[in-house]
Parts: structure tokens; C-alpha cells; sequence
């Protein structure tokens, strides 16, 4: 695979993975507003996902349906951030704002990229994600610097999460290609910029990054016990009924 | 107090500039702790379909409505005034629409 359909596979899986989990709230937020913002969130993640695929789709011969649905896990370059469980309402918005800490720099680098249609997809999906980390970051704050128990469930979402942003971050030699040729940032662009915005927002809300070991292998289809079932439940329609059409 | 506001937020009427020129409607409510939050939950509840261009939120208990059952002596009486609609002039052809 080139170097630019390995990058337009990850933020597409990143997208795709996000976007399930997001979806697996709708109808279960604990309140009718957050369920709604939840929901758009995740269609405008698969919307994303959409466009990323299409841009490879005829390198890899597969259409953005037959790569959502029909490979396996190993194949899936997401990082571990994004398929980690849903557990409790802390923890989706964490993972939420942890991604979009990272996705809101990486989107803005590549608005200027030396591609035309990652520019052109970047921008539209710039004004969405910007959204996202608005809201995201607000509840991040509000909840961490808020009551007793919703201090303690941010904190152990964080304690939880912090460990799989190394894969977030993380750069390899097809990262390393594109940089060179102005297709995306560079990657330690995006990790200042991720170090700011979670510094000043966990200041804000109380709470404290852990240290100890970091966690990668998404991007390289390395997957947390987590993937397999997200898989089964997101790939299963699509599996029974292959050929089916709205 | 209603028995459920102790633990629900309180409620915001939501109004939405459909585009710019027109003024801004009222197209329902949601439940929010503050100001800053309302107008985030009413942009993803009521404008993800395109629906407009401007919001503006109001907590529910700041809007003073009229009585229902005071809706005959304010509303009746209105009824009946058909000269207080300005369709008894006679307009010249030559003035187009007006």
C-alpha cells in the first residue's frame, strides 16, 4: 500500500471506529440533548469516513462500503484511542475530546496540504471537528471541575484513556513520506499542539494526565480485545445481507 | 415547583433566524444548565437540518404568558373589528403591488 492510502485508510478507520462508538449512544445518553449532539458527532464522522475512503478506493479496488464492512480486524489501521469502550458517559466524552485534541491540529495542517483533495476535505470537516472539541472540551471542564462523582468518573476515564494517545501521536516511515512531500504535518506540529490544549483544559477541570507506560499498535492493526467486538456488531447487518440497498 | 425540578435542568425556549432578513421564531425547548450550553444543545437539536442562521435562547421562566382562561376577554373582543384591517381603501391599478 502507498504511502498516501495508509494514511487516508487511518483517519478513515479513526473516523469509522469513532463514529460506531459514538452511534452506540443513540438512544442511551443520559439525556435527550447529549444524545442528539452524540449522534450528529457520529454522522459526521462517517461522513468523513466516506470521503477518505473514496480517495482510495480505486488504489485498493474496494469501494468505501466493502472497506467499512467487509475486512478483518488486523486490516483495520484505527487507533487503540477510538475502539475503546463506551463504559460510562465519562469516558465517551474523553475519548471524544482526547481524539478531537489531536484531530483539530491534524485537520488544520492539512487545509494548506500540497494534495488538492485532502485540502478540500480537510476543510470542510475543519468546521465540524471545531465544533466537536468546543463541546467536548466544555463538558471535559465542566464535569471535571464539577461534583464529587463526576470528578472521580472523568479522572478515571482519563487514567483510563491518557495511555492509548501515544498511538495517536505516533509517526512512521509512511507518515515520514508525506511530510516531505507537504501532504500532511508534521507530527511534532500536532504533538505541541495536543500537549497545549489537554495541559490548559485538564488544568481547568481538575484533573491530572497519569504518567506510566503508553499503549500503541492501532495504526498498524495491532488492536485492543475491544476491535473484535465492535467489528461483529458493526459488520454484521452488512455480512447477512451483502447485497443490500436502501 | 414542579416535582421534577430538582433534578432536571432548567428549561430554554429556543428561537432560530431561518435567514438573514427574517426575524427569529420560535421553534421549541430544551433542557440545559446554563446559557452557554443551551445554545450549543439548541444548534444540535434544532438547526442539523439547515435550518438557520442565528439562535437565540431564553429560560423559560423569564417569558410572562397570557392566561388562558382569560383568553375570551383579551382575545374575543377582537373578533368582531374587521375595520381594524386595512382593506376598505380603494388602491389605483396604476400602484402595482404594494
Amino acid at each position: 500500500m502507498t504511502p498516501f492510502a495508509t494514511f487516508c485508510l487511518r483517519m478513515g478507520d479513526n473516523a469509522l471506529i469513532l463514529g460506531q462508538r459514538t452511534g452506540e449512544w443513540c438512544g442511551h445518553a443520559p439525556v435527550l440533548e447529549e444524545d442528539i449532539a452524540f449522534a450528529n458527532m457520529g454522522l459526521d464522522l462517517i461522513g468523513q469516513t466516506q470521503q477518505w475512503f473514496g480517495m482510495i478506493a480505486e488504489e485498493l479496488g474496494q469501494s468505501p462500503d466493502k472497506l467499512a464492512f467487509f475486512r478483518g480486524e488486523r486490516e483495520y489501521l484505527n487507533t487503540l484511542l477510538v475502539e475503546q469502550p463506551n463504559t460510562d458517559f465519562a469516558h465517551a466524552l474523553m475519548r471524544q475530546y482526547l481524539f478531537d485534541a489531536w484531530h483539530l491540529p491534524m485537520l488544520e495542517g492539512l487545509v494548506t496540504s500540497s494534495n488538492q483533495q485532502i485540502a478540500e476535505l480537510a476543510a470542510k470537516a475543519v468546521k465540524e471537528v471545531r465544533y466537536h472539541i468546543d463541546r467536548s472540551r466544555d463538558l471535559i471542564i465542566r464535569l471535571g471541575d464539577g461534583s464529587d462523582e463526576s470528578h472521580r468518573r472523568m479522572q478515571d476515564a482519563l487514567d483510563w484513556l491518557w495511555p492509548f494517545t501515544a498511538d495517536l501521536l505516533a509517526r512512521d516511515d509512511a507518515d515520514a513520506a508525506l511530510v516531505a512531500e507537504g501532504v500532511i504535518p508534521e507530527g511534532e506540529r500536532i504533538a505541541t499542539r495536543f500537549a497545549q490544549e489537554t495541559a490548559e483544559t485538564f488544568a481547568k477541570a481538575t484533573l491530572t494526565a497519569p504518567e506510566g507506560p503508553r499503549r500503541t499498535g492501532g495504526r498498524t492493526g495491532n488492536h485492543s480485545e475491544h476491535m473484535g467486538y465492535l467489528l461483529a456488531v458493526m459488520q454484521s447487518v452488512p455480512r447477512a445481507h451483502p447485497d443490500a440497498r436502501w | 415547583m414542579s416535582p421534577t425540578s430538582k433534578t432536571e435542568f432548567p428549561l430554554w425556549e429556543v428561537f432560530i433566524r431561518g435567514q438573514h432578513g427574517l426575524a427569529h421564531r420560535h421553534v421549541g425547548s430544551l433542557h440545559a444548565p446554563d446559557a452557554e450550553l443551551a445554545m450549543k444543545n439548541a444548534r444540535d437539536v434544532y438547526t442539523r437540518r439547515n435550518e438557520g442562521v442565528s439562535i437565540w435562547v431564553v429560560p423559560s421562566a423569564a417569558i410572562a404568558a397570557s392566561d388562558p382562561s382569560e383568553a375570551e376577554q383579551n382575545f374575543a373582543p377582537s373578533e368582531s373589528k374587521i375595520y381594524r384591517h386595512p382593506t376598505f381603501f380603494d388602491i389605483p391599478d396604476d400602484i402595482g403591488a404594494m
